[in-house]
């Protein structure tokens, strides 16, 4: 039993199944990020947890209750919403207080929380303007702020960076880290952005059409990404996927993958249980950062391999340069040190870090390996 | 490019276009103002003095009597009371009318934008009907429903009557005003812990400004000029301020007093007039933001 139990929830518009039996155990204060492009259910699972949509079948416990049918503000759970939401008619203060206010919290005790809450997000100076004279991170401080004061069991967070500008997003998403780490509060939060997701979450949920692709630490799901979804939908640029076909020389498994003149080079696996997948086509995984040149490789990797293979373009970006070459007639992008001596034509010997390679069933899409 | 060239061309065809246009507006103007100003001219003058012709006439004696008259001692059928009672009743009438019918307008807006049920859009489409249903064909229906509820020839009767014909009014302006609003802002306060009705007073409402407005200068306007309900519905003492202006002016006893009638016709118009001066600035407004942000 965890703190927030999503129990084999489903959503259903009419015959249309929206969200399929959701199985999500969250411990207290941990950090829970639904990632997923638009459309794959996430806000509807969040509304689900809030309480603003039903559901339709399954359960969902708070503290081993039961929250099916009740009330959205008798859950203990506060939200902060994409647009803030708030009351445009209010002062900052009144927005604060006004959920404690509607609670029947005595007005002295009103006060108090306000102040507590306004001088941890450093808000106090703003108390008495109204909204519409806030700039967007002032808003998000109060839309936190208003969720804050509750006290609630759980925090629900609807995308609440999506409105910034991407300095002050970036700014936000430390805050919000430390704030996590400051009140060890449980906290669901809505993003589609994969980065958000890595960078504050203790455990990610990567939902795609409905269904949860995986659920696991942001490390399980860089390195072991459940299947070709999950590889390519986190990380940027995305992983690389490439049809190889597998074969065993001396015991070693190899992904043998055509390179831009049609030759072929052999990059071996650090695992050996793929006999079962000789001679059979896979589809390798490699992630930008494992492409290097010599130099630049993981000096701590036991599996380099080389391969030499044509630059078509490279995309300097200050801190790497990102080139992009053929590989098994798909474009494969590398991030290299930025002072890497790359020109767009020239032959290249490229290193890859096979430890972290990653393989998938081309069929099912899933990942054999590691 | 564009606004170069536009530029060019107004610098060019500037000057002579643009007397060419005012002179045509202000004689529009003017052409329209033509009817105020008869009737002020008019209420301000003797009898002998409109009688003797010269109706565009500045007056070359200028009093007040034909208004005092007006207000409190012309002829209305058969007791010389002035325009003042049904002026009152009139106020009686239209202020609970005007109030009543916003504030289910406003309320009819908040079901339908935010808490839809199942053929909402129907009802809607039901309620916009009654902007199109023509007044005189509720007469007998309404008189037979008034009779049957006992509030024949009172205020309240004509207070009921336009409440009902104003619902579909008001429900529509509200209606379009919060599909705009973000339902987020709903959800918050729901969390929040508000329920239907706090969430309306507290959070809706004082955001309703100025379609608010729109919807109190339209059934104000509205329901201050109707006559055929008044005329129809109301008793000897709920008259409304139309029903005895016309009786005023079409009295067949006596001198006919155009001064007084004059006089009578600007006091009746006078409190919409006032409406459209004090609030007319948030009716575009109101408008604007009913209609355009979507």
């Amino acid at each position: 039993m965890g703190f927030l139990d999503i129990d084999n929830t489903t959503k259903s518009y009419g015959a249309v199944e929206v969200l399929h039996k959701v199985d999500i155990s969250v411990e207290e204060g941990e950090f829970l990020v639904l990632v997923g492009p638009s459309g794959c259910g996430k806000s509807t699972l969040l509304n689900m947890i809030a309480g603003l949509e039903d559901i339709t079948s399954g359960e969902i416990r708070i503290k081993d209750q039961v929250m099916n049918g009740v009330h959205p503000s008798k859950r203990n759970i506060a939200m902060v919403f994409q647009s803030y939401a708030l009351y445009p008619n209010m002062t900052v203060g009144q927005n604060i207080t006004f959920g404690l206010e509607m609670h029947g919290v005595p007005k002295p005790e009103r006060e108090k929380a306000m102040h507590e809450v306004a001088s941890l997000l450093q808000i106090e100076q703003l108390l008495d303007r109204k909204p519409g004279a806030l700039s967007g991170g002032q808003r998000q401080r109060v839309a936190m702020g208003r969720a804050l004061v509750r006290n609630p069991d759980v925090f629900l967070f609807d995308e609440p960076l999506s409105n910034l500008d991407a300095k002050l997003r970036v700014d936000m998403r430390t805050e919000i880290k430390k704030l996590h780490q400051k009140l060890g509060t449980t906290i669901v939060y809505v993003t589609h952005d994969q980065i958000e997701a890595m960078t504050l979450s203790t455990r990610i949920a990567v939902m795609y059409g409905g269904y949860v692709q995986q659920l696991g630490t942001p490390q399980e799901i860089y390195d072991t990404p459940a299947n070709i979804f999950v590889a390519t939908f986190m990380g940027s640029p995305a992983m690389n996927v490439v049809p190889a076909t597998v074969a065993v020389e001396n015991g070693v498994p190899m992904a043998v993958v055509e390179l831009h003149d049609g030759s072929r080079a052999r990059l071996p696996f650090s695992q050996q249980n793929l006999a079962a997948w000789e001679g059979r086509e896979i589809m390798l995984g490699i992630r930008p950062e494992t492409i290097t040149d010599e130099d630049a490789a993981d000096r701590k990797s036991t599996n380099i391999a080389q391969m030499v293979n044509r630059i078509v373009v490279t995309e300097p970006a200050g801190s790497d340069t990102f080139v992009t070459m053929t590989l098994g007639g798909k474009d494969v992008i590398a991030r290299m040190r930025s002072d890497a001596d790359v020109r767009p034509g020239a032959d290249f010997t490229f290193a890859v870090n096979m430890e972290k390679a990653v393989a998938f069933d081309p069929a099912t899409e899933m990942r054999i390996l590691p | 490019m564009m606004s170069v060239s536009t530029q060019d061309t107004a610098i060019r065809t500037g000057r002579v276009t643009r007397a060419l246009i005012y002179l045509v507006l202000l004689l529009f103007g003017l052409f329209y103002l033509l009817p105020l100003y008869v009737m002020v001219v008019n209420s301000v003058k003797p009898l002998d003095e409109i009688t003797g012709g010269g109706m565009m006439n500045l007056p070359r004696v200028f009093t007040l009597e034909p208004w005092a008259k007006a207000w409190s001692s012309a002829q209305i059928g058969v007791d010389p009371t002035g325009l003042q009672p049904y002026f009152w009743n009139s106020i009686k009438m239209v202020v609970p009318a005007v109030a009543i019918s916003t504030v289910l307008g406003a309320l009819n807006g908040y079901v339908l934008t935010k808490w839809r049920f199942r053929g909402d859009t129907i009802l809607f489409g039901l309620m916009l009907f009654a902007c199109f249903i023509p007044f005189q064909i509720v007469l007998i229906p309404m008189a037979r429903m008034l009779g049957l509820m006992g509030l024949a020839g009172t205020t309240w009767g004509l207070v009921l009557v336009h409440v009902v014909y104003g619902i579909g009014f008001t429900t529509l302006y509200f209606r379009n005003y919060y599909a705009v609003f973000p339902t987020e802002l709903i959800r918050a306060a729901q969390i929040d812990g508000a329920g239907f009705f706090q969430i309306f007073w507290r959070i809706l409402l004082p955001s309703s400004g100025p379609i608010a407005v729109v919807s109190i200068i339209w059934q104000f306007t509205n329901i201050w000029n109707d006559f055929l309900f008044g005329a129809s519905f109301a008793g000897a003492d709920s008259q409304p301020m139309t029903v005895a202006l016309n009786n005023l002016v079409q009295s067949s006893t006596g001198v006919k007093e155009y001064n007084v009638h004059f006089a009578g016709a600007i006091l009746a118009a006078l409190p919409t007039l006032l409406v459209y001066i004090v609030a007319g600035r948030y009716f575009v407004r109101g408008l604007m933001a009913g209609s355009v942000k979507g």
